[in-house]
């Protein structure tokens, strides 16, 4: 473990402030008052970099992009401990369309296109909080451009499209506000390995393209090591580990818990638990 | 022709015609329930209320004028002794739009992801407090509105028809309401105009999209307040206009917001979600209604059809198409 930092991320974000974005200091979110979600998460995303938020279910993936779009107050909950800002500006207290303005989106797990209209009209609600028609027309053109299949399908009722073509609608969404940053959230969920691939592509080629720094929350941890530059496990509300995605595909734990090789070959089922018990990062 | 075929003709135009001015109140529920999911029981309430107000506004007479002659001894009763009712109609709208900002300050605004049987139950606390609220601003009297509709039968169209019957019978032509027909060309004019708006424009599209998803549609960055606010507004426009025909036609009296429960079969039957369905829902129970009371009337010799067969209707509706004619079918992937 030595380039790996543990429950280090002070040091981590003196090193790197200056090209930082987007700066998450040990937030606690509380839903309906009482149920604690996140128990004091830190993160830094780089500007124009992809970084991965990882973690298995209910470990606090959502809630970390949610509290930083500001999503929560809607489902009850609310940034409780910390701070979140955003080139600097504190965003703690904005509500999301002011969060859209200032280049911040998020892409919410499952997808939520809008399903009775068309995909056209859905990726032009992408660009509400925008005044210049001519602008978003071009922006149409290149959001098409990524997702030519979108094109072909500009006239069908999001609804009846597919659950990959939905994820394109969902991301190209995003892309119409002219973001600064993307909070994605889960995009292989429900999708075959093949479109994962491709989605995760392009999600890559418009972090590159366009310079829009992105934050994807997954559970498919070796997909998302592969495209991302830094990464985050969260465990109970917690980051329990942090570092370059090189070193987390090369960490052990990672391997044996998250990526699901180790190289100790085949272990009994009882051993492994064992092994998991002594390993608790908790 | 003969007489009986012109007489279904001219139980059927009624039939339309009523119809219309039941649609005009379903009109102002289908904006609400497909931009906010709530059933908005004050509908009815909002009719009775821009009636009352466009009156009061017309005929100048101060807002709570029995409350403060009641606390302070004065005497006040008008401002001014008449306006245009075009300027009264422009106050309304403003009115009708403050109303709808204070609907969302007050009670939309803390439940925000609420279950819809609650929002149903503060609309139905809404109708009432707004009812009270509009007793204590205009007083409970019967009020005669008139912004220059003209009513009463078409002298025009009973000389076009007085012809049309065979040589020799007794016939003397047909009878519709003006009013009716004014109805029936705002109605037209209104819908085409709310179709335009939320396929064409941008804030249009914003309103369809917060119909299929609240969530969604706040990541996006569409403000889901000012949304709320320009739907009740907008639906607080329609509500006017049914409160302005229907209090033509019978007076401003407080038994007005009772239409919201004439509007509710023909939301049944045209579905909560659909436009076009709230006029071809209102259509079919006018006409339903009609026909009912003169031929199936006639048939048993029994009367007052007209006033539960709009329910029966609904409740056939219910039993064997529950989302009604034009109601969204629930769109579902996995």
């Amino acid at each position: 473990m030595d380039d790996i930092s543990i429950k280090n991320n002070k040091k981590h974000s003196k090193n790197k402030k200056n090209t930082d974005l987007l700066i998450v200091n040990n937030i606690e979110v509380v839903y309906n008052h009482v149920i604690l979600v996140l128990k004091g998460v830190s993160l830094n995303v780089r500007k124009g970099g992809i970084t991965t938020l990882l973690g298995g279910n209910g470990a606090g993936k959502t809630t970390t992009l949610k509290s930083i779009s500001n999503l929560l107050a809607s489902e009850r909950g609310e940034v409780t401990k910390g701070s979140i800002s955003f080139e600097n500006i504190d965003v703690h207290a904005l509500d999301p369309s002011q969060l859209v303005k200032l280049g911040v989106i998020q892409v919410m797990e499952g997808r939520h296109c809008f399903e009775h209209l068309t995909v056209e009209e859905n990726l032009l609600t992408g660009a509400y909080t925008r005044k210049n028609n001519k602008e978003v027309k071009y922006d149409l053109e290149r959001v098409y451009n990524y997702f030519p299949r979108l094109k072909d399908r500009r006239t069908s009722q999001a609804g009846y499209t597919s659950g990959g073509e939905q994820q394109m609608v969902a991301i190209g969404r995003a892309l119409m506000a002219n973001p600064r940053m993307i909070l994605l959230d889960e995009p292989s969920m429900g999708l075959a390995p093949q479109l994962v691939k491709q989605i995760f592509e392009i999600v890559s080629q418009i972090n590159k393209q366009e310079g829009v720094t992105i934050l994807l929350a997954e559970q498919n941890t070796n997909m998302a090591l592969q495209y991302a530059e830094y990464a985050y496990i969260l465990e109970n509300g917690r980051v329990v580990m942090e570092g370059s995605a090189k070193s987390m595909r090369d960490n052990e734990d990672v391997k044996e818990f998250y990526l699901g090789i180790s190289g100790k070959g085949r272990q009994s089922y009882r051993d492994f638990k064992q092994y998991r018990r002594r390993k608790r990062w908790l | 022709m003969s007489v009986e075929l012109l007489n279904f003709i001219e139980t059927v135009l009624n039939g339309l015609m009523s119809g219309i001015m039941y649609s005009l109140v379903a009109l102002g529920f289908v904006l609400i329930f497909k931009a906010s999911g709530v059933f908005n029981f004050a509908q009815g309430v909002f009719a009775l209320f821009a009636a009352l107000t466009l009156v009061g506004f017309q005929t100048g007479q101060v807002p709570f004028s029995h409350l403060i002659n009641e606390l302070f001894g004065t005497k006040l009763h008008h401002w001014y002794p008449e306006i245009h009712s075009f300027l009264a109609i422009i106050f309304t709208i403003i009115t009708m739009i403050v109303l709808a900002w204070i609907i969302e300050r007050l009670v939309l605004k803390h439940l925000v992801n609420q279950e819809p049987i609650i929002l149903f139950m503060a609309t139905i606390g809404l109708a009432f407090v707004l009812e009270g609220i509009g007793d204590l601003m205009w007083g409970s009297d019967v009020k005669v509105l008139d912004v220059g509709i003209p009513s009463g039968g078409s002298e025009w169209l009973e000389n076009a028809t007085i012809g049309l019957a065979a040589e020799g019978s007794e016939y003397y032509g047909m009878y519709i309401d003006v009013l009716n027909v004014w109805a029936t060309v705002i109605a037209v004019i209104l819908v085409t105009a709310l179709a335009l708006f939320s396929q064409y424009t941008k804030t249009g599209r914003a309103l369809r999209a917060v119909a299929d998803d609240h969530q969604a549609a706040l990541s996006v960055g569409i403000s889901l307040r000012t949304i709320w606010v320009f739907v009740w507004a907008m639906s607080g426009f329609i509500a006017m206009v049914a409160g302005i025909m229907w209090g033509t036609e019978s007076g401003v009296q407080f038994s007005l917001s009772l239409i919201a429960l004439k509007a509710l079969p023909v939301l049944i039957l045209g579905g909560f979600t659909s436009i076009p369905g709230a006029i071809i829902g209102g259509l079919l129970i006018g006409v339903g209604e009609k026909l009912a009371e003169i031929y199936i009337g006639g048939l048993f010799d029994i009367g007052a059809i007209e006033n539960w067969f709009a329910y029966f209707m609904a409740l056939v509706f219910l039993l064997f198409r529950p989302q009604g004619l034009f109601g969204e079918k629930i769109i579902e992937r996995v």
